[in-house]
């Protein structure tokens, strides 16, 4: 009898152990799939050109992306001016200023607006900035995925305050720090290594957004001039690219996916290097 | 800038390490110290639970005073009214007197006051900046501009901590050891020429010989500055403090010289907890 049951349990450990063993293999896997698939498929058709030509006519082959690429960083670049000030602020109310209803409210809205379908985001954008001017722009799309960086920053953000020990802010109000004097020289530097990377991440998540930019940055096959015009961006044209009848824009398509994902990945690697450099001193 | 103050260049003057201390030095002589702080009345609440109850105590210029007593006593509570700490706190409240130098502190500007009187805390909290800036910072919040090395060199020496870090001023106050880092804490409190200091069980997390070095550096600061600490440890209380208080259930039990608290307390709880009996 006890014998079974210690059999029984020992089986039902081995089993759960197993299971967990799979589901985290298949989590990467999937991962190691999508990129060596992109590698695969991409890196043969990457080429210079890729970088710094336009696109050319259906018909012909070659050219590259290269107003995506600038389009794409201009958006982002929007995103961030847009988003992230806001979201840093924000965070930092719920984390050191908020009471408890007020928060409450914030932090479950922001919940919300982080799970609104981009497709949504992008409609908002839309009626917000297109309509009234009556044609897609790059401002529009920054606008777009402005919003969507909004949430994450302002979560992260909060969370890495948390983590700053309450050691620290009562050291510097006892020197006779103000509320805010505490914030901006003791606590957010402690925690600028991890707000930081949390602002990269929410840029990194919508710098592969589509949905949200078909009807406000929309797209366009030569270099965008100015903010008030419509821009091309990575995301759009591989969605252009992959559902069109041509073979030469699938391969582009390809190479897009493999550029975007490069991007994203040297962005995270970078700003990981250089606060590991500055590190020592905030390693609490 | 909201620091700046207006007496903040007299009290930046007084800073530089040629100058003397404005405190007549009462140590040692036969004159009854100044009184720093007096106390009275004073209840304290967390919300509707009460902490301090009635305390009246007079804090002597330029000695040390210990406060004694079990967990919960509600020693670390008073402490922290002394600077408005516990403002820091949500839903507390405290009500009676309490004056430094005869000034009501709850009429002083908060950041005023903590400048008068600085805090050490139980735990080592550098900031994660260099051990320089961490001195520097103190200075630097209040708008001091000046010579500042100078200002950090002498508040490193007051907290005997000058040898040992001299050579190594930017690297981060992480690289130093537990009892290093305290004494920076202290040098960090120190920068800002604060009249009064509080020590919040400060050797609790170190080891003998460390705090040996704490209670040593907290003697040679007596003539300048008014020290109240709580402690756990009895011994440190009788080696370290001119005068203790005893401190039950949120009440001043007793307060006499130190020498006269351990050897021949009045109240038989004091005798009870000095003796170990409890606590």
């Amino acid at each position: 009898m006890n014998r079974l049951r210690l059999g029984w349990r020992k089986a039902l450990n081995a089993i759960m152990l197993s299971l967990t063993g799979v589901a985290a293999l298949a989590v990467v896997s999937v991962l190691f799939l999508i990129l060596g698939y992109l590698i695969w498929n991409g890196g043969k058709s990457l080429s210079w050109d890729f970088f710094t030509k336009l696109p050319k006519p259906v018909g012909e082959t070659g050219g590259g992306m290269a107003n995506a690429i600038l389009g794409s960083l201009k958006l982002l670049l929007l995103a961030a001016v847009m988003g992230l000030p806001v979201g840093l602020l924000a965070g930092v109310y719920l984390a050191e200023f908020g009471g408890k209803t007020f928060s409450f409210v914030v932090r479950y809205t922001t919940d919300l607006l982080n799970g609104v379908p981009s497709i949504v985001i992008g409609i908002f954008a839309y009626s917000l900035v297109v309509l009234p001017v009556k044609h897609f722009s790059t401002l529009a799309g920054g606008v777009a995925l402005g919003i969507m960086v909004i949430p994450i920053t302002v979560r992260s953000t909060e969370e890495f305050l948390r983590g700053v020990p309450g050691t620290l802010r009562e050291g510097a109000m006892a020197l006779g720090a103000s509320k805010w004097k505490t914030i901006a020289t003791v606590i957010l530097p402690a925690a600028s290594g991890g707000i930081i990377t949390g602002m990269l991440l929410a840029l990194a998540r919508v710098a592969g957004e589509t949905a949200p930019l078909l009807f406000t940055a929309f797209s366009n096959r030569y270099w965008s001039s100015g903010w008030s015009q419509p821009a091309a961006s990575l995301p759009v044209m591989l969605y252009t690219y992959a559902i069109a009848p041509y073979e030469d824009w699938h391969r582009q398509a390809w190479a897009a996916g493999l550029v975007l994902l490069g991007i994203v990945l040297l962005a995270n690697l970078g700003t990981r290097l250089a606060l590991s450099r500055r590190g020592a001193v905030r390693s609490i | 800038m909201i620091a700046v103050s207006p007496g903040h260049n007299a009290a930046a003057a007084r800073l530089a390490p040629q100058m003397s201390i404005d405190e007549p030095v009462t140590v040692g002589s036969q004159r009854e110290a100044l009184v720093r702080f007096q106390i009275s009345d004073l209840n304290f609440f967390y919300g509707s639970k009460q902490a301090v109850f009635d305390l009246h105590l007079k804090i002597p210029a330029n000695r040390v005073t210990a406060l004694i007593g079990p967990s919960g006593c509600g020693k670390s509570t008073f402490l922290r009214t002394l600077n408005r700490m516990n403002e820091t706190v949500r839903n507390t409240r405290f009500d009676g007197r309490i004056l430094l130098d005869g000034q009501d502190i709850r009429k002083m500007d908060v950041v005023g006051l903590r400048r008068r009187v600085g805090m050490v805390f139980q735990r080592p909290n550098p900031f994660p900046k260099s051990i320089y800036e961490n001195v520097a910072y103190g200075l630097r919040i209040n708008g001091y501009r000046g010579r500042l090395s100078e200002l950090v060199e002498h508040s490193l020496r007051r907290a005997a901590l000058w040898d040992e870090v001299k050579d190594h001023l930017h690297k981060s106050a992480f690289t130093l050891s537990g009892g290093q880092q305290q004494r920076l804490c202290i040098a960090r409190a120190l920068a800002v020429d604060p009249e009064v200091l509080l020590l919040d069980e400060p050797c609790s997390a170190l080891d003998p010989v460390t705090t040996a070095k704490i209670e040593e550096l907290m003697f040679g600061l007596k003539d300048s500055c008014t020290m109240v600490i709580v402690t756990h440890n009895m011994q440190q209380a009788a080696r370290a403090s001119d005068f203790t208080a005893f401190m039950l259930d949120g009440k001043l039990i007793e307060h006499s010289e130190t020498s006269k608290l351990f050897t021949t307390p009045s109240d038989p709880r004091t005798e009870a907890y000095i003796t170990g009996r409890f606590g």
